[in-house]
Order: C-alpha cells, then sequence, then structure tokens
C-alpha cells in the first residue's frame, strides 16, 4: 500500500466520508499493507465512522430563503414559520 | 280627502304585503324551470355566518341573485370546493320566494367552479403538445442523488407544504441546506412565479435537487402546475425535480415533466433523501466489519509471531545441551532398569537352584519317614542276602538311630522274576 495522506475528515460531505470509510473497510478486509499501516487505516476508519455517524445524529437542518441579494435565514426573526 | 283616492276602492282590490308576497311565491314556486337549474355567474360577498348557513350573491355584468346554502350542504361543498369572491362558478338549486325578505333567492344545493370541462381540455391539448415535444420522455429524467448537500424548495413560505417537507427533511437527514424559493401557489401570479422560482434556484443556488410542492386541493387550485410555463421551467431545470403537489389522483404538467412524482410534500421530502436511520445501520454494519477486518490482520500476524517464535526455541543453542542431557537422563535410567532386570533374573535362578538342592538332601528324605539302613561294617543293605536273620542292623532315622537284628527276610517279588 502506497504511503498517502489523508484529506481532512471535518472538511468532508457525509458521502465523501462513507465512501472512504468503504473503501478503508474493504482494504482492511483484502489483508493488505504493513502492521503499522493497518492500524492506521483502521483509525483512520474509526474516524470516518464517528465523524458520519455524528452528521447524522447531530446535525442542524439549515433553512434559508432566497431573497433578491443572496439567501437570508429562514424563518427570519419574529417571522412565523 | 282626496276623493280621487277612494275611487279605485270598488274595482280594484288591495292586497296585504303577505297576500301579495304569498302569491308570488305561488307563481315562481309552481314553475318546473325554477326547481332546479344551474346557474353561472361570480361570486360576491360570499360569507358564512355563524349558523354555518352560507349568504352570498352571483352576478354578472347585468344582473345579481341572492343566493343561500343551508349548512348541511354547505359542510358537503367544503370537500369539494368554496368559492371565493370574483370567482366564476356554476351553481345548481332552486328558485324560491323569502317571504321576510321579500325577494327570491336561489337556494344553492352545490356549486363547481365554472368552466371546469373546458380548462380539463385545454389540459388535455396542452400535455398532447408537450408530449410530442418530447417534454415528459422518460430519457430526459434524471437520477437523483443519493446524498444530496443542497435542496431547493419551490413553494409558499406559509402553506403546510414547507412545514411537512422542512418536518420530513430533518427527521430524516438534516445534514441539508435547504434553500426556499417562496411562492404563490394558486391564482395567476402563481405560475410565472413558480417558473422563475425554479430558474432562480438553477442559477444563483445550483442545488441537488429542487421540490416544487403545495398541500392538497382542488382540482382548480392545482392549476398553477398545470401551465406550460411550469412544465418548462421543470423540463429545464439543471437540477433534477420532484414533484409533490398534493394530489393522489391528478397528475398535473409539473408531474409529467418532473423527473420524479410524489403524491404529497412529505413524499417528495422522502424521496429526495436517504433515511438517517437505514443509514445509520448501514454505519453499524460498516464497524462490524472495520473491527473484523482489523483483528482478522492482528489474529495473522499473531499467528505468525507464535510459529517464528517455535522455530527460534528449536534453534537455540542452549536447547541442544538441554536436550542432550535429556538423552543422557534417559540412558542412565535404561541402564539401571536393565541392572536391576537383571539381578532379579540371577535372583531368582539362585532361588531356583536352593529348592532342587534342597530336594536332593538326604536328610529331608529322611524327614519324609525314610530310614537308611546298614550292617554293622557300615555297608548299605540294599539286598535281603546281605542281612540273613540274625544280622545285627544299624538304622539311621530322621530324628535319630536305633540297632536292630534281622528277623526273616523276604527276596522282593520283582527281584524273583
Amino acid at each position: 500500500m502506497p504511503e498517502q495522506t489523508f484529506q481532512d475528515i471535518s472538511e468532508m460531505t457525509y458521502e465523501q466520508a462513507l465512501a472512504e470509510l468503504e473503501s478503508v473497510v474493504q482494504a482492511l478486509e483484502r489483508g493488505e499493507g504493513t502492521l503499522e499501516e493497518t492500524l492506521t487505516l483502521y483509525a483512520r476508519g474509526q474516524a470516518l465512522l464517528q465523524y458520519c455517524r455524528r452528521l447524522l445524529t447531530e446535525a442542524e437542518l439549515k433553512v434559508e430563503r432566497l431573497t433578491a441579494a443572496g439567501t437570508a435565514e429562514f424563518p427570519a426573526a419574529g417571522e412565523v414559520e | 280627502m282626496q276623493p280621487s283616492l277612494f275611487s279605485f276602492q270598488p274595482t280594484i282590490p288591495t292586497w296585504s304585503v303577505a297576500e301579495l308576497t304569498a302569491y308570488i311565491k305561488g307563481l315562481i314556486e309552481g314553475d318546473e324551470t325554477l326547481e332546479a337549474l344551474w346557474v353561472r355567474g361570480e361570486v360576491s360577498n360570499f360569507k358564512i355566518a355563524a349558523s354555518g348557513h352560507a349568504y352570498f350573491t352571483l352576478k354578472d355584468d347585468r344582473a345579481q341573485l341572492q343566493c343561500v346554502m343551508w349548512k348541511t350542504q354547505v359542510r358537503l361543498q367544503r370537500r369539494e370546493f368554496l368559492p371565493r369572491d370574483g370567482q366564476q362558478v356554476e351553481a345548481r338549486g332552486a328558485i324560491r320566494v323569502y317571504e321576510a325578505g321579500g325577494r327570491y333567492q336561489l337556494y344553492v344545493e352545490m356549486m363547481r367552479p365554472a368552466g371546469e370541462g373546458e380548462l380539463y381540455r385545454d389540459f388535455l391539448r396542452l400535455k398532447a403538445r408537450l408530449e410530442a415535444e418530447g417534454l415528459f420522455a422518460e430519457e430526459r429524467k434524471r437520477p437523483l442523488p443519493r446524498y444530496p448537500r443542497v435542496i431547493g424548495v419551490v413553494t409558499s413560505a406559509h402553506g403546510a407544504a414547507l412545514r411537512d417537507i422542512l418536518n420530513t427533511l430533518r427527521r430524516r437527514f438534516p445534514l441539508v441546506r435547504v434553500v426556499l424559493a417562496p411562492t404563490l401557489v394558486q391564482g395567476d401570479d402563481a405560475p410565472p412565479q413558480i417558473a422563475a422560482a425554479i430558474r432562480a434556484l438553477n442559477e444563483r443556488v445550483q442545488p441537488d435537487v429542487i421540490l416544487v410542492a403545495r398541500g392538497g386541493g382542488s382540482l382548480e387550485d392545482l392549476w398553477a402546475f398545470n401551465s406550460e410555463d411550469v412544465a418548462r421551467a421543470i423540463a429545464d431545470s439543471a437540477a433534477p425535480v420532484i414533484s409533490g403537489v398534493g394530489h393522489q389522483t391528478d397528475f398535473t404538467l409539473a408531474d409529467f415533466a418532473a423527473d420524479r412524482r410524489a403524491p404529497t410534500p412529505t413524499a417528495a421530502a422522502e424521496l429526495a433523501v436517504p433515511d438517517r436511520t437505514d443509514l445509520l445501520a448501514n454505519l453499524a454494519s460498516l464497524e462490524v466489519r472495520l473491527r473484523r477486518g482489523i483483528e482478522a490482520r492482528l489474529e495473522g500476524w499473531r499467528r505468525e509471531l507464535v510459529a517464528y517464535e517455535l522455530t527460534l526455541k528449536r534453534h537455540e543453542p542452549m536447547a541442544r545441551v538441554f536436550s542432550q542431557a535429556q538423552l543422557l537422563d534417559e540412558i542412565a535410567r535404561r541402564l539401571e532398569n536393565a541392572v536391576r532386570h537383571r539381578l532379579a533374573l540371577e535372583r531368582s535362578k539362585v532361588d531356583g537352584l536352593a529348592a532342587r538342592l534342597e530336594a536332593l538332601n538326604p536328610q529331608a528324605i529322611l524327614a519324609r519317614g525314610y530310614a537308611v539302613v546298614t550292617t554293622a561294617s557300615g555297608e548299605l543293605v540294599r539286598k535281603p542276602e546281605q542281612a540273613p536273620p540274625g544280622t545285627l542292623l544299624h538304622i539311621k532315622l530322621a530324628e535319630g538311630e536305633v540297632d536292630a537284628e534281622t528277623v526273616s527276610s523276604v527276596q522282593a517279588e520283582r527281584d524273583e522274576k
């Protein structure tokens, strides 16, 4: 397995994190790499897993409204949904 | 006094108001045509009173007609369609006279929007035209993204549709950013607003998917979603569009043009995003595979290590010394065993010889009751001739000796033969 640098997880979308998690699992299951690489891979998998799980359980729906200038918070302060 | 006023009295009878009204009532209510008819007109002053009855006026450019709808009918009507002021409707009912108010009015049984039949024919014509153009073609349909990040929503900012969509997204997949493009969803201004909202979202937000939605309503209320403008905006949208215009049975042109059609706004939102319950279950199974993966690898290495350890032990120099010593011990033990065995064997041989020797001891024979007889000269007596009567004999017994004299002798028979 080639030496690899990992992307910063906190900037990943759910889809990206999930895709990488799946490839990490597959690589582990194929049994490639040295002990050290394997341990790194496992830690990476755990981090991705926790990130995905946290996204799903802690994310708050962001709602905006299209305005002439761009987008704005919705409902705006005082506006009843 | 004006006598002229009284001069008519004998020839023309005077009616009371009630009598006259009753007379008119009889004329009107005796007319078959007026018993059951459809009237078309524009609704104005539509009001449902506290009693539940509805009062309104039907009018056109030249006349007005007072209308009443009793609350039982209002309740039924409400399920289908309630008119708004200014709307053209067709009302079915009977003309009767309201005596206390001094007027005739239409007692309405039911109403429908005017020109529904014509609207439907227009709809079919437009649909056929857009279909022929390929606007609804299956191959135009775009796949929906699995994990959308930005969802555009075109609907009223105040309706139940928006609330349902937001609730569904929050419940299933709250990691999305929702951008609402608020529009009217009914009335003449709705179609251009809806079409413009779809275009604006595509140009300015580039959402991964767009929901075009409104809550349930009558066919006429959905009419905005049958406009050519809206259908084209949907078909031209860069982002795939899901329609959820709230009608189970009627398909609008928006539905046909959309990439996916849902019966309700909630269902549209469900189509747009995955359900996090499923996603969490999938993550759990990935977690199991991750753990099994690392454990299998580690177990493999552990086994390898154990194998190496064994090989190493076999090749250790001291191990040879130890095993030689063990061999020596083994040999010594075997030697000792052999010696011990041999000694036992010799001992048992000696014991056997001793027993045989003992058996040959004459004293042992005497012990069994035999005796040794000798003459005075010490000669062993074996035959009678050696001791004729009167011979002195010496007899040796096991436990002593006696002297005796021969009285008679007999030759053994065996010897006589």
